[in-house]
């Protein structure tokens, strides 16, 4: 085995150059399939190997390459294929769709429209990915490298410039020089807080010590939420190159991935990387010949949402039990085995190689006057195409929700978007305008978070939404801080009254007081945010609140112990599909007979509705 | 030495003091229940919220943990440490009704309703029997459980711990565990007695009939002095 390890900063720049020249050269077709965790549950893997078998029969292997890679974020159409150098974008690509990709595509340049995008409103078809609307209007700085990277492979990440950063740090820029950049890009914490991250490298630069810590928070617990992930999965370098920039930047000799375990794709590909840089001399002692030490260790959490608070964080990593304590003294000061600590979420640092690369005034260009540079948001819900998506901050929730998003499925009326995660809050139509920065999320009573967005249509009833995020923080509460842990388990069981028709006018206003105190009077950011889902719901939809009260009527039609199924007779064919659904014998009648729906028997799941092809069954 | 400001007093505070005892140093009052000063601090309970920074930009945290800084502009009683800490008494109570120690904070703080479906827990995790445990009785014999609304305390399995001496240290300092005054009314949640100026008992009653008989005097009841007794004694001899 030839030495591969690099020993001074020409060797990699060589290598880099080596590895863009290789992919410039490639005469090859390559088709990259998108196989991050979603990818692979849609059965991307399939596709690969079916790809892979037509291209052996067909004696191809010399012309066409196939490159799994991470996620391309286009989670709607996944598994998605883009072909190199034509990019030609085919979504929701089947095993058996290989072998008329390579005949066809492949061996006789024709384009198949039916594995092409279809747009929702025009019904236009589209055959790259920049034309399509999912991507138009999207900024993908950081996610977009993604497309080209094969993640088990280091040599992918140096042919896109990787680690070029990092000669560059290391070569050129004096620790101070690098924070200092990174102070004037505008770089803020993308893992919800929003505090300057040069600021935060400054403290911990300054803070006396010989030995320091720093820590990446992959430990991404919002449901819904899976931006850090695909990172990850996608371009595990970049993440390391971060933090092996910020460690120079800092003191640091050694950092801790703090990765949940039910990221299996992840773990493996950030191991994965972490050898490869080993292996090459990027981690390890005397780095590049720099004299600068550093290397990583992974360390794997047991899927504790209030793990991803810094000080949790560290408790854990140390082996404690994962509760947060009293800052200060902050981890910079006192963090990991009480030694000056920054940790930094995954997009944060997957941000730095970017600025130092491109120059903080660059950066600072993108953005908002307080919010600087792109962020990944993962747009799920009610959304005709989900995915993760990264756009620059200021830009509109309504651009991000119609004009990427491709509005709401069904053409039905989009009624609020819950962003930030369980700590965030639920923003209604009004506020669709609202440009997305820090400052004007908070304002309007969310948080930016770590970039959930969830949207929710007309049908979504929003005491539920409350309910469903006040079970998920009761469960997820450490339950230290009595506010906390007894504070979201009345306002769960509230709402939960509320829901089912048993709440007083009396209970909103101990709900609004209740919910104030428990975000004044709680440790960490959960607590404090923990109410977030209440007072928003409170703030915009108040009126569904008073309706379960009051008529004890959900207007939206979802919470169980209000509704009402009927059949509408006029509608009604006597098909007796709802009568062969129902677990409970509640619908009555024969062939060809209206039926009708036993309001006793009925246990309200919704078979019948789901069941019906005419629009027969009433939910009120 | 640290100097500070605490209800816009200057004041200095010795290098490693939190808060709370700065200002037990100066004599002001905070409340408190998870603390004890021969445990670590825990900064559970929140009944010892201050407000701290400058306005508008202030906020609340437990003095109990938070440490004496520089320049620190602290306010003890804010109207918005009041209300929070009138809640946490309120959400104690509701798991904890039968607590003389909660209950006497609901008087001392003017709590008087009970607006939550009373659960009969009893256990507020105030964790004060696990430190008791792990640093006074070298024990560590109990300790938290789960998270979030399954929390509890008990020992590892919740099998009978090896480590216990059955010491009692755990039973003595649980502010749970002090039965409340068996006083007039004593099933509500809220007993409230304690704001009543006069007192619950005029006369003196014996122990058969006394409302605290099992809990021991609450000497609200108005007793003969040693002399007035020594005198009625001789008088019936």
């Amino acid at each position: 085995m030839t030495d591969i390890k690099l020993k001074s900063f020409e060797d990699l720049k060589q290598k880099i150059k080596q590895e863009s020249l290789r992919k410039e050269k490639e005469k090859h077709t390559v088709l990259t399939v998108s196989a991050g965790t979603c990818g692979q549950a849609r059965g991307s893997l399939k596709v690969v190997e079916a790809l892979e078998r037509t291209i052996k029969d067909k004696k191809l292997e010399d012309r066409v390459i196939v490159k799994v890679t991470g996620c391309h974020g286009f989670c709607e159409a996944e598994p998605n294929i883009i072909i190199h150098p034509n990019n030609l974008f085919y979504q929701n690509v089947q095993p058996k769709d290989a072998e008329d990709i390579i005949q066809q595509t492949v061996i006789n340049d024709t384009v198949i429209d039916r594995l092409l995008y279809k747009e929702h409103d025009t019904g236009e078809l589209k055959s790259t990915g920049p034309e399509i609307g999912f991507y138009k209007k999207q900024m993908r700085n950081v996610l977009g490298d993604n497309e080209y990277i094969e993640p088990l492979n280091i040599d992918d990440y140096f042919a896109v410039g990787g680690y070029s950063a990092l000669v560059k740090t290391l070569q050129e820029m004096s620790p101070e020089e690098v924070i200092d950049e990174v102070k004037r890009s505008g770089l803020r914490g993308r893992g919800g807080a929003g505090f300057l991250t040069g600021n935060k490298w400054a403290f911990s630069r300054k803070a006396k010590g010989d030995k320091k810590y720093i820590i990446c928070n992959a430990d991404e617990g919002d449901p819904g939420a899976y931006m850090d992930r695909s990172l990850m999965e996608g371009n595990p370098h970049r993440v390391l190159e971060g933090m092996m920039i910020g460690a120079y930047a800092i003191g640091a000799d050694e950092g801790y991935i703090y990765i949940r375990d039910e990221y299996p794709v992840a773990l493996k590909h950030i191991n994965v990387a972490i050898q490869e840089a080993e292996a090459h001399g990027l981690l390890g002692e005397n780095i590049l010949g720099s004299g600068f030490n550093f290397k990583v260790r992974i360390s794997r959490g047991a899927g504790a949402f209030v793990c991803g608070e810094e000080t949790a964080m560290i408790a854990s990593i140390e082996g404690g039990v994962g509760i947060p304590r009293q800052r200060p003294p902050f981890p910079a000061v006192k963090g990991l085995w009480k030694k000056p600590t920054n940790i930094n979420n995954v997009e944060t640092w997957g941000n730095v190689p970017l600025i130092i690369n491109r120059g903080a005034d660059w950066y600072s260009k993108i953005g908002t006057n307080g919010s600087k540079g792109t962020k990944i948001f993962s747009l799920v819900g009610k959304i005709n195409n989900t995915g993760l998506v990264e756009v620059p901050m200021g830009i509109t929730l309504r651009e991000v929700i119609f004009d990427i998003g491709g509005g709401i499925p069904e053409g039905k009326d989009f009624k609020a978007v819950q962003t930030g995660g369980p700590s965030g809050g639920c923003l209604p139509k009004e506020k669709l305008d609202l440009p997305i920065d820090y400052e004007s999320l908070t304002q309007a009573g969310s948080i930016m978070g770590s970039g959930g967005m969830i949207v929710m249509d007309e049908n979504t009833c929003m005491v539920d939404v409350a309910k469903y995020f006040l079970n998920f923080l009761r469960d997820e509460s450490c339950g230290k801080c009595i506010s906390c842990r007894e504070g979201t388990q009345r306002m769960w069981e509230i709402v939960n009254k509320i829901s089912g028709g048993r709440g007083k006018m009396a209970d909103l206003d101990l709900l609004e007081e209740l919910a104030e105190a428990v975000k004044d009077a709680s440790l960490c950011g959960l607590g404090q945010t923990a109410a977030n889902p209440v007072l928003s719901t409170l703030r915009y939809f108040r009126d569904e609140y008073i309706s379960h009260i009051r008529d004890k009527k959900c207007p939206a039609g979802v919470c169980k112990e209000l509704i009402t199924y009927s059949v509408i007779p006029e509608n009604c064919t006597g098909c007796l599909a709802c009568k062969k659904v129902c677990p409970s014998d509640a619908v009555s009648g024969e062939l060809k007979e209206v039926h009708i729906i036993n309001k006793e028997k009925c246990i309200k799941c919704g078979a019948c509705f789901e069941a019906c092809n005419f629009d027969a069954i009433k939910v009120e | 030495m640290i100097k500070m400001f605490i209800n816009n007093l200057e004041v200095q505070a010795e290098e490693g003091w939190t808060i709370r005892d700065a200002c037990e140093f100066y004599g002001l009052e905070i409340p408190t229940l998870c603390y004890n000063p021969g445990l670590s601090n825990f900064g559970g309970c929140r009944l010892c919220l201050v407000e701290v920074g400058h306005a508008p930009n202030t906020r609340l945290v437990s003095s109990c943990t938070y440490p004496c800084e520089e320049g620190l502009n602290v306010h003890t009683d804010t109207k918005r440490a009041i209300k929070a800490r009138k809640m946490m008494i309120e959400l104690m109570l509701s798991v904890a009704p039968g607590s003389k120690v909660i209950q006497d904070l609901a008087s001392k703080f003017n709590v008087t309703q009970m607006r939550f479906d009373v659960r009969n827990e009893e256990c507020i995790l105030c964790g004060l029997c696990v430190r008791m445990c792990a640093e006074q009785m070298d024990g560590k014999a109990i300790g938290f459980q789960n998270r979030g609304y399954k929390r509890k305390i008990s020992t590892p399995f919740d099998a009978k711990s090896k480590v216990c001496r059955e010491c009692g240290g755990c039973m003595y300092i649980c502010p749970a565990c002090q039965a409340r005054c068996q006083g007039p009314n004593a099933e509500d949640p809220v007993c409230n007695a304690c704001l009543q100026l006069e007192p619950t008992c005029v006369d003196v009653y014996d122990e058969a009939t006394c409302w605290m008989y099992d809990v021991g005097r609450c000497g609200t009841c108005v007793r003969p002095s040693e002399e007035e007794s020594t005198e009625q004694e001789a008088g019936s001899k």
